[in-house]
């Protein structure tokens, strides 16, 4: 099975692609739709919220974090994948990832701008939000730096603003592919101007790699400290649950993990609904499950050691650790365990590591382990947090806070729809690339292996 | 406009009291609550409310848990094997316990909570932006957040009711954290008028809320700096140190006499709240 067939045209490769900018199925307007409709119930409640306050949420004294934080935690870890698949797997030269990872990269933007709209929705006041950042102010006020709440603000900003540039770097030689190919009209004026006036030169060649392999470079460290910070948020903290060391590498791997999950939905999604089988093919697919697997089990491996600190640690967090499994959570804890740990057993075997129906069923629930998992971090620390006066209590997320979180599937969704419509979503440049290359790879070893056949043996 | 803030030593600020023998600073407000003498009464929460202007949140959010009472009683049932109009009861009032290290401190964005030199956990209601991370690092969870709009939306203080309010305290209106002050607007009231006539605050001559309102004198209140002071004197009588997280009773084999703890002192917050533990077998 090969990764791509290798006697595409290029000019195939171009018309293919840019007809995804024109005529997608039509689910592609259902999935728009349904998720424009999520996103309006999800404004709604959030403007309820800001006037009413956040008491709208059910939140209550210790339960002072909620869905918001859990999804928060979600959406970073979603974005994590992109950078995988972009930077990672560019400089170790897998080219495999060549069809795959432009959208790939477009799910770290997207759901980096979701995962700061949470932000901003869990704040008491939306309204001072630019307290949190550095800027210079004549009264010298300056956020507080030891704060890990800070050093998020300040990895988000970074890995967003370097996510954003980095995929419309990458992008420059496609979109100079369709200005070219476009009729006049408004997209022939935005590829225009965002081509850059790309001619293809060597000089240009030259350039572009030297800057797409810096921003690569830029990227990696910056997508391992991003959720790093994340994990510093609860484990700089002191709340049984939370302060624990591993949680850093602990919050990477589940990035990994729950990215790479999204990837196998969006590509399944994106294959059928912009006729991508020629590019998006189960070779391809393969090589995903099987890195989500290894992920999986490295996630797997590092929740055990979660919850070996915890049974080993001080009375509070042995008690937490026992209320997770047995207390009002537990379904939802059992659950996440199942998800996340127990379903990616299934792309261990190899007919289901190309099934299209189980795969995305799978990489539903992994995702739905993996969200899960953030809010059994969250919450259960403050239901059974160190004061015993707040144990008697639970709360739970009300309607308001439901809506938001399932609204920012909606808006992550739309966002991810629109992009796919206005730019091409599998990059065309590298996919050219690797065809010519696998075919010059195929060329040689058949010569090879004419020349032993003909006994004159190449070594 | 300097690069130094950036790099300051933050540390500096979160000094505890008093460094060394030397106090940097001539007050240092501490409490001292004796459990044997609380009757659980609740007369010092009802004169919190009067006193900071909290919003009394009806039976439906209290219920809810979503009460904004800065001090609290807190009942905890005997397990004597007897039912309950037989059964004993041991109460905690529980107030910010105004930690030398607070947790709060450290992790606030925006660094709207933060330590004032006479030894106070203050809160900046201003700078708050409403993120609860303090809340969520507070091990006593004595935070309370403004989950809803209480003097507008929720009219808690409706026609002429406002006119009790207190003058000198703040309402603060939605997304803001608050909690226990330690009556700060008596201490800077207190501290100037000492400041105008040349002196210190004197022993007793400034009290808080609860302390005024304890019927049965449970809450002393002072400057622990002041070697005169009484709650200085019963914070060496009970041999309780600022500045250690195990103290003479946790250290001395086969129980002690002594009856001064702070809570959760083997987590380090050095709180500046000393209980004196219940002595006392029977309900009063």
């Amino acid at each position: 099975m090969k990764d791509i067939r290798e006697d595409i045209a290029w000019a195939q490769i171009n018309n293919d692609v840019l007809k995804s900018l024109e005529n997608p199925r039509k689910l592609y307007w259902v999935i728009l739709f349904i998720a424009i409709a999520v996103v309006g119930v999800a404004v709604g409640c959030e403007i309820y919220q800001y006037n009413m306050g956040l008491g709208v949420g059910n939140f209550d004294n210790p339960h002072m974090w909620g869905l918001y934080i859990a999804s928060f935690i979600f959406w970073i870890g979603m974005s994590h994948s992109g950078t995988l698949l972009s930077a990672i797997l560019h400089i170790m030269h897998a080219d495999w990832r060549k069809p795959i990872y432009r959208f790939a990269e477009a799910m770290t933007t997207f759901s980096l701008m979701t995962a700061g709209l949470f932000v901003a929705v869990h704040l008491g006041r939306i309204w001072q939000i630019y307290f949190a950042l550095p800027y210079p102010n004549m009264r010298q006020l300056w956020p507080n730096f030891q704060s890990p709440l800070l050093w998020d603000a300040m990895a988000i900003f970074t890995y967003l603003s370097s996510s954003i540039l980095f995929l419309y770097v990458g992008m420059i030689p496609d979109l100079a592919i369709c200005r070219d190919n476009m009729h006049p009209g408004w997209r022939k004026k935005l590829y225009t101007a965002l081509a850059l006036g790309w001619e293809g030169t060597d000089r240009q060649w030259r350039n572009f790699r030297v800057t797409y392999l810096t921003i690569a470079c830029f990227l990696i460290p910056l997508a391992v400290s991003v959720h790093s910070i994340v994990a510093s948020d609860f484990a700089m903290s002191q709340q049984p649950g939370w302060h624990i060391t591993s949680f850093p590498p602990y919050f990477v791997a589940g990035a990994l993990y729950s990215g790479c999950a999204a990837i196998i939905t969006l590509f399944i999604i994106l294959r059928y609904v912009f006729k991508f089988e020629e590019y998006m093919t189960m070779a391809i697919l393969k090589k995903i499950s099987r890195l989500t697997f290894a992920i999986a089990m490295v996630w797997t491996y590092l929740v055990w050691v979660e919850y070996a600190t915890a049974w080993f640690g001080n009375a509070h967090d042995h008690h937490l650790m026992i209320e997770k499994a047995t207390g009002t959570y537990a379904p939802f804890w059992w659950m996440m365990n199942f998800c996340a740990s127990v379903v990616p057993f299934v792309l261990f075997f190899k007919r289901f590591q190309t099934n299209i129906p189980v795969l995305f069923a799978v990489s539903l629930l992994l995702n739905l382990g993996m969200w899960l998992e953030r809010w059994m971090i969250v919450a259960p620390t403050f239901a059974d947090g160190y004061y015993p006066w707040t144990w008697d209590h639970n709360q739970w997320p009300s309607l308001v806070q439901w809506g938001i979180v399932f609204g920012s599937f909606g808006w992550f969704t739309m966002l991810f729809m629109i992009f796919c419509k206005i730019f091409p979503s599998v990059s065309m440049y590298e996919v050219k690339e690797m065809v010519y290359h696998r075919k010059l790879a195929t060329k040689k070893l058949q010569a090879t292996a004419n020349l032993a056949a003909a006994g004159k043996g190449a070594h | 406009m300097s690069i130094s803030t950036l790099f300051a030593d933050y540390s500096q600020f979160r000094h505890r009291h008093p460094d060394g023998d030397v106090p940097h600073n001539p007050y240092k407000w501490a409490m001292a609550i004796d459990l044997d003498a609380c009757s659980g009464c609740n007369a010092c929460a009802v004169a919190c409310y009067a006193e900071n202007n909290l919003p009394v949140v009806g039976r439906e959010k209290f219920a809810n848990g979503q009460a904004m009472h800065w001090m609290r009683i807190e009942r905890y049932w005997d397990q004597d094997g007897r039912e309950f109009p037989d059964q004993g009861a041991r109460y905690l009032p529980m107030l910010c316990q105004q930690c030398e290290a607070a947790p709060c401190e450290t992790v606030c964005p925006v660094g709207a909570t933060n330590h004032t030199p006479d030894g106070l956990n203050s809160q900046v209601y201003n700078r708050c932006i409403g993120s609860r991370y303090c809340s969520s690092n507070c091990p006593y969870k004595v935070r309370y957040f403004n989950w809803w709009d209480y003097p507008t939306t929720d009219n808690v203080w409706p026609a002429e009711m406002n006119l009790q309010l207190n003058p000198d305290v703040t309402v603060r209106g939605k997304g803001v954290m608050e909690k226990c002050t330690f009556c700060m607007q008596r201490l800077r009231a207190a501290e100037s008028d000492a400041k105008t006539q040349g002196r210190l605050v004197r022993d007793g001559e400034v009290q808080t809320a609860c302390q005024q309102a304890c019927p049965t004198s449970a809450i002393s209140f002072g400057n622990l700096v002041d070697p005169e002071s009484r709650v200085h004197k019963q914070w060496r009588a009970q041999q309780v140190e600022l500045d250690k997280h195990e103290q003479a009773k946790d250290e001395e084999a086969g129980g002690s006499d002594l009856r001064g703890y702070r809570i959760y002192e083997w987590l380090a917050p050095y709180p500046s709240i000393m209980y004196m533990e219940r002595v006392r077998e029977i309900a009063i």
